[in-house]
């Protein structure tokens, strides 16, 4: 069964049609890359899985269990809410690291916070989540900045901490919007390797990026978006490499000119 | 001569302290209250909160003293606040109180509205509630902000508390004052301005010491 099924999704932005009819499924263990230019409703998609957007109509099924319902006319609570997104996990294009913390306080705030309002933040759990934030960084390549505040790090080693951060509320779908569209060049590859160790350890991604070899060469399928609906779909070395649609075959050539 | 004098300078600075302290007690909560309200969601909160802001922004503190203070008997014929000291103190402290929460809350709005928005964002997504994010999260970030500017308003604040006067508070420059009549002599009135600048002295070593403990983050 799919892990990740999403059905019919639309979102409007007032008169502006954002999304249309997304419908796709990702198993347990895929990276799925979504491709496409700006605007083409990318970033929207992964919003809205994130509940930080509200989608019109469609549905968002994860496990089989569905946490939205288009049709549903009541609306769920915060705290409802709150347990449904924690299926996903999302990494910004910007960070959004909180600048007050330490790379490795980043990394266990919302695990400690969790664990406080189940009261179970016992001093063995302290230092369980202390232990498994200081893990997180190792595999991130990050043991020697775990005392560093943001300010101090650079943009590739935050953004290794947020994806660390993310993983911390072990999320069944890691979600990337853009992961390395706000770093310098030379920092994209410590980001894209460390997305690329996630994947071969069979972790569930979405990736929304506009790396084309990355995207073909890390992810198992790949979407190409235009105008808010999905235009093709398949395995990723097809869709980048033998694109059918052409405006894919456009999008692709246009990219990697 | 100079003893009596800064004895009962003292005595007056009593006062003004009490009522400086004890506005900061009730603006600063009040005001993170009235800045919510200014920013709600819903028309029937913000729009009053906004004319109150308008308003106590827009007219002097002076005048709100002396309505806050006079008002209730004029209109309802009953002085709520009584007619001794402690009465008009509160009065003071209530006027004091109110117009500082206002000021303050535009200092909190403009505070909270420039963290960006991201920073609520990646709480949300980590599953923190709206208070473990605006706690852990967002206060912080936005007191490193609004450091400076409230600093400002609370060295301004010292030296505004002489205005209770007009509601005979016996703060310090009344005390001041009251020498020229019962003695002769004008300058403990002059006097009196050691104090203030010795006080807001101390406030502001405090305010650059918090600015700086808040410098291990950007």
């Amino acid at each position: 069964m799919a892990l990740l099924e999403v059905k019919g999704l639309q979102k409007n932005f007032g008169e502006t049609r954002v999304l249309a009819d997304i419908t796709f499924s990702m198993e347990r263990g895929e990276a799925l890359s979504i491709i496409g230019s700006s605007g083409s409703g990318k970033t929207t998609l992964l919003r809205c899985l994130n509940f930080l957007e509200t989608p019109d109509a469609g549905q968002i099924l994860v496990g089989g269990e569905t946490l939205f319902d288009g049709a549903d006319t009541k609306r769920p609570s915060d705290s409802e809410i709150r347990r449904k997104r924690l299926h996903f996990g999302l990494v910004f294009q910007a960070f959004h690291l909180f600048p007050q913390y330490t790379a490795l306080e980043n990394v266990t705030l919302a695990p400690m916070l969790a664990a406080g309002e189940q009261k179970e933040l016992t001093a063995e759990k302290k230092a369980a989540i202390r232990a498994e934030g200081e893990a997180l960084l190792a595999k991130m390549g990050l043991s020697d900045r775990r005392d560093n505040y943001p300010h101090q790090l650079s943009g590739g080693q935050c953004q290794r901490v947020a994806i660390a951060r993310a993983l911390a509320m072990k999320p069944d779908i890691l979600c990337f919007d853009e992961p390395t569209s706000a770093l310098d060049p030379e920092l994209t590859g410590e980001v894209l390797r460390v997305i690329r160790e996630l994947a071969e350890q069979e972790t569930t991604m979405i990736i929304v990026t506009h790396e084309m070899a990355f995207a073909r060469d890390v992810a198992d399928t790949c979407i190409f978006m235009e105008g808010g609906v999905i235009v093709e779909q398949g395995p990723a070395k097809e869709v980048i490499d033998h694109p059918r649609e052409e405006r894919t075959k456009q999008f692709v050539s246009r990219i990697q000119a | 001569m100079f003893l009596t004098v800064t004895a009962s300078l003292l005595e007056g600075f009593v006062t003004t302290v009490r009522l400086f302290v004890l506005t900061l007690v009730f603006a600063l909560p009040l005001g993170l209250i009235i800045s919510f309200g200014s920013m709600s969601r819903f028309r029937v909160i913000r729009l009053p909160i906004r004319f109150l802001i308008w308003v106590v922004r827009g007219t002097p503190l002076l005048l709100q003293l002396l309505i806050i203070y006079y008002g209730p008997g004029i209109i309802f014929h009953n002085n709520v606040w009584g007619s001794n000291d402690g009465g008009r103190f509160t009065a003071a402290l209530v006027a004091f109180a109110v117009n500082y929460a206002c000021y303050f809350s535009e200092i909190y709005r403009g505070g909270i509205q420039s963290i960006p928005v991201g920073q609520q964002e990646a709480g949300q997504v980590l599953g923190m509630t709206k208070s473990q994010i605006f706690f852990r999260v967002i206060l912080l970030q936005v007191i490193k902000r609004i450091v400076p500017p409230m600093s400002n308003e609370i060295i301004t604040l010292v030296k505004d508390t002489s205005l209770a006067r007009v509601i005979a508070v016996y703060e310090i420059i009344w005390s001041g004052q009251a020498f020229i009549k019962s003695a002769g002599i004008v300058w403990p009135l002059f006097y009196t301005g050691v104090f203030y600048l010795l006080f807001s002295g101390l406030l502001t070593m405090l305010f650059s010491h918090i600015e700086k403990k808040l410098d291990y983050f950007r």
